[in-house]
């Protein structure tokens, strides 16, 4: 046995590490379309102790830390580009803190956003977090880390702007935390200290996100679903904003897919309301369906689809079987909502030229103030020809969203290159200092954000 | 090109306009009924194509079997007043395009049921009513080869129904059957009465679901355990093609011990399930089917209803949880006749 290996199981014990090459097999890749790279050491901590106990030894030794949430940012985010660790969170799950009446909740790095929601489904029924479309078990530090957002990015913006407090394994070993919480407050508030801003959006690259405290906001009773439908592209930005406008849509997505074929070449958007009861919800259902759009009603040019109770979440995975094989990825950008329309049809090009039934999917976030918009690609795992071609496709895409005047969102490393290729110099230079200052031997998460270069 | 048989001498001859005049949605006397309805044959615009909600109950109404309803969609299709808006039509278009490869065909040589567009409730398809039944359309992959299309009788394109149904009745025949058991009325419908009266060919004869159940419970008559339960029937659109089957409905209650309630809304005066309403262009389309919907519901609890039995899929996605909602069950007519044989019903997972 090596003495890394031996090094890691004196912190977390033998059954928490593992070198066995089936079990770092998994731990190799994720979903998408990224190369496999195989790590050396698959590490599952239980605290945040351990962890600085692993990363005080990766650090000494030099060795890359790759830390793992879900595992699902389909991107190549937590795939181990220069072997080292693997650092598997998803032991760090406890839910440590539901603070009513300051609405929050202090949550251990591997809590899942289908813990959290099942959670407080049963607990604090009156209390929701803004959940992503991913598959549940994508997890709450993993989904802010990217800016992730979710079913109430509408009114309350990015997940990562839900944040009121983070603790942090630094790169040396320390601990740190941010926020009210950094003070012997309680996790109650992120301002009005100053602006660290070190950790969200850098994929691991800086820390490890060891605990997370995120807004709740009122649950209402009745939440539900409410779908609507138009031809014509270029409305999908006046119904946005209008939409928007009403303040009474706790999400709203639009989307279009070739697959299946009901929505082939129209625009469908789902819209979530709640209420407390029926009378609120007919009332904001009048003003939505009956006064906001009934002029494209009237008109034909939108159609009302009903309104069903229960949350639809957005479910991109579907598409993985587009092409058989069950692969999917996609390019997810920030873009203003007035480019739904050129985003949709550029989109539609890439995939047909590429062969690939084309999926789009536009989200509202902060009033209108952007839209989360992605293209996703399917592709046949068994296939190395469909891979490539999904492969080159998310690349055009990732110049698209550029070339448009967006961001790439979560982006891979083609993405970050071509993100960084565009930095203003300054930033860029600051970017660096802040890299070198708290990851002097480059072991987080190597390949990702890689400014030093 | 298959062409409607319409006879407007019939409505010439009518006295009672019946068609028009029972409608529950449009209120109109006989002389401006009779008026309208010739206009609407003569290709002229008229404000009942702008109001119809499309719920094919004049189809039954017509005393002389004139086919009104087919009538009135064609027109709206020829005259472009359509009925809902532009992307909610192109939807229900795509919808029925088949996507996932061609379906397997076994030869049956007998009699089969057509699940048609809704193979994904095959799970009501099990115990002894359905043992050693063959079953077509059972792929939810396929489903779409065995879609009857009737649907777009909604959305005023009979020019769809008419592309498309020839090649649904080739796909079915290509099973070699000769009984085609329809799990909807829709299918039932479309086989017996829009095919008669456009002239497309039929090659095999279509069974209603009802007849079969009952048939199949007077053949298990010693297993019925009465069930003693107060139920109200939600009548389907498309049942409105079929009134002589509606016998069925009774004959299977009165079989298995159930009471079914008297209401003001049932048999002819039935309302519809709102699903198409509330999508419709015409201003207040939304509360309209709401209005339906709640005096529909309403309807069935004074009556006394438990239970509210269904057979079509769509009313049942769209009232099903609603009745819920107000304390009825809501159940499949299968299911509860499974219920009545002291099965499990399998929509109660």
């Amino acid at each position: 046995m090596d003495s890394i290996h031996q090094a890691l199981i004196e912190i977390v014990g033998e059954e928490q590490v593992s070198n066995r090459p089936e079990e770092l097999y998994i731990y190799s890749f994720d979903l998408g379309t990224t190369e496999p790279h195989r790590p050396d050491y698959a590490v599952a901590p239980r605290t945040t102790e351990e962890i600085q106990g692993i990363v005080k030894l990766a650090n000494k030794e030099k060795i890359p830390v790759v830390p793992l949430g879900g595992g699902l940012s389909l991107a190549g985010l937590a795939v181990p580009f220069k072997g080292g660790i693997a650092l598997d969170l998803k032991r760090m799950d406890s839910i440590i803190e539901v603070n009513e009446e300051a609405r929050y909740a202090v949550v251990e790095c591997g809590v899942s956003q289908g813990q959290l929601t099942t959670y407080l489904e049963r607990y604090y029924p009156h209390l929701t977090h803004s959940e992503p479309g991913a598959p549940p078990q994508a997890t709450i530090a993993g989904n802010v880390a990217i800016h992730g957002q979710g079913d109430l990015a509408h009114p309350y913006g990015f997940n990562s702007d839900m944040v009121n407090g983070l603790e942090v394994v630094l790169p040396t070993g320390e601990i740190c935390k941010f926020g009210s919480c950094s003070i012997g407050a309680s996790w109650f508030t992120q301002h009005p200290l100053p602006d660290l801003g070190l950790f969200l959006g850098w994929s691991g690259a800086t820390g490890i996100i060891t605990k997370v405290s995120l807004r709740l906001f009122p649950c209402k009773s009745i939440r539900g679903t409410g779908l609507f439908v138009v031809e014509n592209e270029e409305l999908v930005p006046e119904v946005m904003y209008k939409l928007s406008h009403t303040q009474m849509a706790e999400d709203i997505v639009a989307f279009s897919q070739a697959i299946p074929p009901f929505a082939s070449g129209l625009q469908h958007f789902s819209i979530n309301m709640a209420a407390d009861s029926e009378k609120e919800l007919e009332f904001k259902q009048e003003i939505i369906w009956d006064d906001t759009l009934g002029e494209y009603i009237r008109s034909g040019a939108g159609g009302f689809l009903g309104f069903v109770r229960g949350l639809q979440r957005p479910q991109v995975s579907k598409t993985s079987d587009w092409r058989k094989g069950g692969g999917f990825e996609y390019v997810g950008s920030i873009m203003p909502v007035k480019k739904y329309p050129e985003c949709y049809r550029r989109g539609r090009e890439i995939s047909e030229r590429h062969d690939i039934p084309y999926t789009v999917l536009g989200r509202c976030i902060g009033a209108a103030h952007s839209m989360m918009f992605s293209w996703t690609y399917a592709f046949n795992r068994a296939d190395p020809e469909t891979v490539k071609q999904a492969r080159e496709a998310l690349h055009e895409t990732d110049d698209l969203v550029l070339e448009l005047g967006g961001t790439i969102w979560k982006p891979g490393l083609y993405g970050q290159k071509l993100a960084m290729e565009r930095l203003d110099p300054n930033t860029l230079k600051l970017m660096k200092k802040v890299k070198q200052l708290l990851d002097p031997n480059g072991i987080m998460n190597p390949g990702n954000w890689e400014v030093s270069q | 090109m298959y062409e409607l048989k319409f006879d407007e001498k019939k409505c010439l001859r009518c006295k009672t306009q019946d068609c028009l005049i029972k409608c529950q949605y449009i209120d109109i006397d006989r002389d401006t009924a009779k008026r309208e309805i010739l206009k609407i044959a003569h290709s002229e615009d008229s404000f009942v194509l702008h109001d119809c909600v499309t719920c094919y109950a004049c189809e039954e109404y017509c005393p002389a079997n004139n086919h009104p309803f087919y009538l009135i969609v064609e027109k709206q299709e020829e005259l472009d007043v359509p009925p809902l808006p532009r992307p909610i039509i192109q939807r229900g278009i795509n919808t029925g395009i088949p996507f996932r490869g061609e379906p397997v065909i076994e030869e049956i040589n007998g009699q089969v049921l057509n699940m048609g567009a809704f193979a994904d409730l095959m799970y009501l398809i099990q115990g002894k009513l359905f043992q050693g039944l063959p079953v077509i359309s059972a792929d939810p992959r396929k489903m779409m080869h065995y879609f009857c299309q009737l649907m777009y009788l909604h959305y005023a394109r009979t020019s769809v129904i008419k592309e498309r149904l020839p090649r649904i009745i080739e796909t079915i025949t290509k099973h070699k059957v000769t009984e085609v058991i329809c799990f909807h009325d829709e299918c039932y419908g479309t086989y017996t009465s829009y095919c008669s009266a456009v002239g497309i060919n039929v090659p095999f004869k279509p069974v209603h679901f009802f007849e079969f159940l009952f048939n199949r419970l007077s053949e298990l008559k010693n297993e019925i355990r009465p069930v003693n339960l107060k139920v109200a029937y939600q009548r389907p659109c498309s049942s409105r093609l079929s009134s002589d089957k509606l016998h069925f409905v009774y004959d299977i209650f009165k079989l298995i011990g159930a009471d079914h309630v008297e209401r003001q809304y049932v048999d002819e005066n039935a309302l519809c399930c709102g699903g198409t309403i509330q999508g419709q262009r015409r201003e207040g389309s939304r509360k309209r089917a709401a209005d339906v919907q709640r005096i529909n519901i309403e309807d069935m609890i004074s009556a006394g209803a438990e239970f509210c039995i269904f057979n079509c899929p769509a009313c049942y996605s769209t009232l099903g949880a609603m009745v819920a909602q107000r304390g009825l069950k809501p159940i499949f007519m299968s299911d509860l006749c499974r219920l009545a044989i002291g099965e499990k019903p399998a929509g109660w997972r």
